[in-house]
């Protein structure tokens, strides 16, 4: 990325003046080696986005941003409804509600180590991952409703996982104002069998070690510790968001210009919020969120049932859930004034300060926990939303640590087996059902997470509070 | 002069790139499938023992070839296929087409990814100086 395209606010926040048809200005936090590396796509899909209708402030993109569909991956940016705001199929993307979720197991390394090959190959037999893989509940008609309406309050009706999961998920669990009607029956179908499933690409369960507490009050408040042995599960709404993805990206592609609306990229397909397609997309996409809330429950309840054969001591209390490709409603502060806005974070995680009334009681006080998912072989992060954060993003933060190269590229790079051993004389066990998937995923075609997060600590969006290492990972 | 009919892949920052070569409009789009299946899985892999018949429309050639591979995508999840042979007829706005492939064994064929969807990055469905075509686009895995 040329520097010169930018006005350099401080050491960590980039400025793109508007110009043209931009609406507000872009901004990018990062560091200057981050934003140096940084695909210069990234540049044009933040200045695209400034141009949509109703853009408040600014359009935003997180130290990991990378070339996405129409926006960034690592995109942020918040659209008024009063002021012909749009909601947009290509800023929320195909995987709605991708997200990670934390749960502790009150185990330490010495625990598990005489068992660590067993839980491994217990976690990858029980743990539904890759393409073709089936989920343990088939849903009929009735209860895909059910489903997309309650989220993962319904999965735990349905007996998996406890009442106190709820308050420890954004949304409590229950994204409102879902509307299962506005969900097709090609997306029904498509999720019929997948309920309960890991997926592929980049998504994975892992077991991982505490290594590293950088804010002792913060990590005390979320429960961690040095040590510590914690699980974390990186997956979303499966096909049903994926297909409501792309059935919303056509309707919106063609009916843009009856709205009026210019798209400077077809993948930024949009509809105003008060349109009525606007209305069934934010119906549809809610129901998605649901979907991959009671998915990530599921799975959560599955992982249980492993580690309590296994390993019958433990307790899996869920730490946190996030979401990470989503459009929320949300209050913020403009200008002085509070104002709704739609919140759209692409590849971007909510990172919501100390006192907000969406955190739970527990939290409240510490800031929201914020998972960052490293890659295979690198660290992982647990870090706090901040007051700051709320002012310059609308309480948002990075989500991951990006590729750094092409599938292909990594193909060439690495054979799946050598990962696996690789990792293995690391003392990390991968279990795959795909080589090839493990060496498209090799952690070396990813960025440096460290530097991500380190970049979104110095930018003041979120406060990193803890380092986790994977030791076994099941990666889809 | 006759234009080579192939596939092949071409990078995206996290994804990837599926792109069809031919003759015609429709062998740039069988061969675009064939690049998406082999996201997947080797084509060679797949025997095209059972038809399936897909039908899409859309106002122009790009949509259209996003639809098309969104059709397969869709049909190879809800059947639990894999598709490896592919004859596809064009008229005007609409597309029909046979598509032959194989029930998916996890076992036998080691499927890398999924495919999430076809999307409108680098989304191109053009004539090219050698008189063939190219049918391309970014599908998310």
């Amino acid at each position: 990325m040329d520097l010169a395209l930018f006005e350099r606010e401080s050491d960590f926040k980039w400025r793109i003046k508007p110009f043209g048809r931009m609406r507000v200005p872009g901004v990018i936090f990062a560091s200057e080696t981050l934003l140096r590396e940084m695909d210069a796509k990234v540049y044009e899909q933040v200045t695209n986005v400034a141009m949509l209708p109703g853009i408040v402030e600014a359009s935003y993109a997180m130290p990991d941003a990378h070339w996405g569909y129409g926006f960034p991956i690592g995109g942020v940016a918040a659209f008024d409804a009063d002021a012909g705001g749009v909601v947009s199929a290509g800023g929320v993307g195909f995987d709605i509600s991708c997200g990670v979720r934390t749960l502790h197991t009150g185990l330490h390394l010495e625990d598990i180590k005489a068992v660590r090959e067993r839980l491994a190959d217990a976690l990858y037999h029980n743990i539904p991952a890759g393409l073709g893989s089936t989920g343990v509940i088939r849903l009929k008609n009735a209860e895909m409703g059910a489903m997309l309406h309650g989220g993962a309050r319904w999965a735990v009706e349905q007996g998996f996982g406890t009442q106190t999961d709820l308050e420890r998920i954004e949304e409590g669990g229950c994204m409102r104002g879902a509307d299962a009607a506005q969900v097709s029956e090609q997306a029904k179908k498509r999720q019929r069998d997948e309920m309960g499933t890991l997926g592929s690409g980049n998504h994975y369960l892992e077991i991982q070690l505490v290594t590293d507490v950088y804010a002792p009050e913060i990590a005390a408040a979320f429960g961690v510790q040095v040590g510590d042995v914690v699980v974390s599960i990186h997956c979303g709404s499966r096909g049903l968001g994926h297909q409501i993805g792309t059935e919303f990206l056509k309707r919106m592609v063609l009916s843009a210009a009856k709205f009026g609306i210019e798209l400077p990229d077809r993948e930024l397909a949009c509809a105003p919020i008060d349109s009525p397609l606007g209305q069934e997309y934010l119906g549809a996409m809610r129901a998605a969120v649901n979907c991959a809330l009671a998915n990530r429950q599921i799975l959560t309840h599955l992982t249980r049932e492993v580690f309590s054969q296994v390993l019958p001591q433990s307790r899996l209390p869920l730490l946190y859930d996030v979401s990470h490709n989503t459009c929320k409603v949300e209050e913020h502060q403009v200008d002085g004034k509070t104002k709704k806005l739609y919140v759209h974070r692409k590849g971007a995680t909510r990172a919501f300060g100390p006192k907000h009334p969406d955190l739970p009681a527990a939290l409240r006080d510490a800031g929201q926990p914020v998972l960052i998912g490293g890659s295979m072989g690198t660290a992982s992060y647990i870090l706090a939303g901040t007051e700051q954060g709320m002012q310059l993003a609308y309480g948002s933060a990075c989500h991951g640590a990006g590729r750094a190269m092409s599938r292909h590229q990594a193909l060439r790079n690495w054979s799946g087996r050598n990962v696996v051993d690789e990792l293995g004389g690391r003392g990390i066990l991968i279990r795959s059902p795909s080589m090839r998937g493990v060496a498209e995923e090799a952690p070396g075609a990813y960025k440096d997470v460290s530097a991500v997060v380190d970049s979104a600590e110095s930018a003041g969006l979120a406060r990193k509070v803890a380092r986790v290492v994977p030791l076994i990972c099941i990666k889809g | 002069m006759t234009a080579a009919t192939r596939w092949e892949h071409f990078p995206h920052g996290a994804d990837i790139g599926v792109r069809g070569l031919g003759a015609t409009l429709e062998q740039a789009f069988e061969q675009a499938a064939l690049a998406l299946t082999a996201v997947i899985v080797d084509p060679a892999a797949v025997a095209p023992k059972e038809a399936i018949h897909l039908f899409c429309e859309a106002p122009d050639d790009e949509l259209l070839l996003v639809d098309w591979l969104n059709a397969l995508i869709y049909e190879m999840v809800t059947r639990n296929m894999l598709f490896s042979r592919f004859e596809v007829h064009l008229d005007e706005e609409h597309l029909s087409a046979q598509a032959w492939g194989e029930a998916l064994e996890t076992g036998r064929h080691h499927p890398a990814v999924e495919v999430k969807g076809a999307t409108y990055t680098a989304l191109s469905v053009a004539r090219q100086p050698d008189g063939g075509w190219l049918a391309q686009c970014v599908v998310d895995v």
